[in-house]
């Protein structure tokens, strides 16, 4: 048997994917990580553009702003290696600011351009009486994908932003939240998913949506 | 709908969880993962860490910790106490706190809470206030609070509803507020000063001081545009799980996460 187990190991190791955390100083990589392991998953967190290529997966996480999170995207010589992968038809996960990144401008940049792989821009909520902005705590999501298989309608995600994403095409929406008005909280464009509260957040509605990310693979 | 969110608040020295703590079952009550994990099961909707520890050791240990509470618990959580500098919020939000809060610092140097908006985003930034009632007794229709840092123990002669407008303008993305009228008391939330806040800031403001009872919560909601109660002994103590606040509250009518 011994043997066996032996040669088993390496085997297994290999046939798992390897998602790439783009580590591109945005915070809280940490959690996503954490996160994407206790679901089984094998993770890199890296900033290197071989590295990045040589996954199968990526996992943009992110929090703060727009135009810093593109300028080190740029500077990091990250923007075509996301662009190719995505082209590759590989698996690629945005979470919050790395979801809003996907689409093409922001009403919170000044100086850039976002990623432009999804068409639409990202919006500021309006701040009223009875309406807080940021959109802080936990909401309940409308899911209308079989990407969120198992998960329920109604289920209840931690969401801590003040921008949300407007898609020019509303069939990349795959869930929406309502906060003063309803808006797509996760989108999805073949291989391409993003959602704007933190699955690494969410307990376990969360983690079982990572689950089913990372089985994509 | 967005819901009403019910916030253990445990006090950290050294690295370990303090004030008599009493969980049945634990291990290891001093241990924060530990207590953070019954939190966790009993469904709070957040967790805020306030690092009370004096020695100089401090922020490595805080650091750490925050690593070892991410590591276990996948729900979101605000480490506060003593944060200085921008080095200190960046250390903290990488090591996985979802937010971070500002008391004493935010006060002496404004600049620090409109910096760390712009470079990690206002919705990390929490700013701590801590009032006391100063109302003039010959004029009680007008009241007044004033700010105290330095855990309370130094006044500012800062106006807290000034400097929680202020505070927002400067790019708080949620104000954690503190009645030392109330805190400790089991009286219930100071409903005078919540609402005075919560009403004038667009952003969300955190209930804290004084939850004894099931009905204080429920007061707070109805009667205030408060975010979230935050409450430390009546969970520590065990006289009501997490879950018991929520269930009663949705009887009430109130939106929370159940």
């Amino acid at each position: 048997m011994i043997p066996a187990v032996k040669v088993f190991l390496p085997l297994r190791v290999l046939l798992i994917s390897m998602i790439a955390i783009i580590d591109y100083g945005m915070g809280n990589i940490h959690s996503v990580n954490k996160a994407l392991e206790v679901c089984g998953a094998r993770t890199l967190v890296t900033n290197k553009p071989e590295v990045i290529r040589s996954c199968d997966m990526i996992v943009l996480p992110g929090v703060g702003a727009f135009d810093d999170a593109m300028q080190e995207l740029e500077k990091l010589g990250l923007v075509s290696v996301i662009k190719e992968h995505i082209l590759a038809q590989k698996p690629f996960l945005g979470i919050c600011l790395g979801m809003q990144l996907l689409f093409e401008t922001s009403e919170e940049a000044k100086l850039t351009k976002g990623l432009g792989i999804l068409k639409g821009k990202v919006r500021r909520f309006e701040a009223r009486k009875d309406l807080k902005v940021p959109h802080m705590g936990w909401n309940s999501i409308k899911v209308a994908s079989p990407f969120f298989k198992g998960i329920a309608d109604g289920s209840f995600v931690y969401f801590c932003h003040s921008y949300y994403p407007e898609p020019k095409e509303k069939s990349v929406i795959v869930a929406t939240c309502n906060y003063g008005i309803d808006f797509a909280c996760a989108v999805a464009q073949n291989n391409v998913f993003g959602m704007q509260f933190h699955p690494e957040k969410s307990q376990k509605v969360g983690l079982r949506m990572l689950e089913s990310f990372i089985k994509l693979c | 709908m967005l819901t009403k969110r019910i916030i253990p608040c445990l006090d950290i020295k050294e690295g370990r969880v303090v004030k008599g703590v009493k969980f049945l079952g634990l291990r290891d009550a001093g241990d924060p993962v530990e207590v953070a994990k019954v939190y966790d099961a009993q469904e709070a909707d957040e967790l805020v860490f306030l690092d009370i520890t004096a020695s100089f050791e401090k922020r490595r240990i805080l650091v750490d910790l925050v690593e070892k509470i991410a590591k276990n618990i996948f729900m979101p959580f605000t480490v506060g106490g003593g944060v200085n500098d921008i080095g200190d919020i960046r250390n903290l939000l990488n090591a996985g706190a979802e937010k971070v809060s500002i008391n004493t610092q935010a006060v002496k140097f404004p600049e620090l809470v409109t910096e760390a908006s712009e470079r990690f985003g206002s919705q990390c930034i929490v700013v701590a206030i801590d009032a006391k009632d100063i109302t003039d007794p010959d004029n009680p229709e007008h009241l007044k609070w004033e700010v105290f840092i330095n855990g309370g123990r130094t006044p500012t002669g800062l106006d807290a509803l000034d400097w929680a407008k202020k505070a927002a303008k400067l790019g708080a993305g949620e104000i954690l507020l503190t009645s030392m009228d109330f805190d400790g008391t089991k009286d219930g939330y100071d409903i005078a000063l919540t609402k005075t806040i919560s009403e004038a800031v667009s952003i969300p403001v955190i209930a804290s001081g004084g939850a004894g009872k099931l009905e204080h919560f429920w007061d707070c909601f109805s009667k205030t545009q408060a975010s979230a109660c935050l409450a430390a002994s009546i969970f520590h103590y065990q006289e009501y799980t997490v879950k018991d606040v929520k269930t009663y509250l949705q009887l009430k009518g109130v939106a929370v996460r159940l």
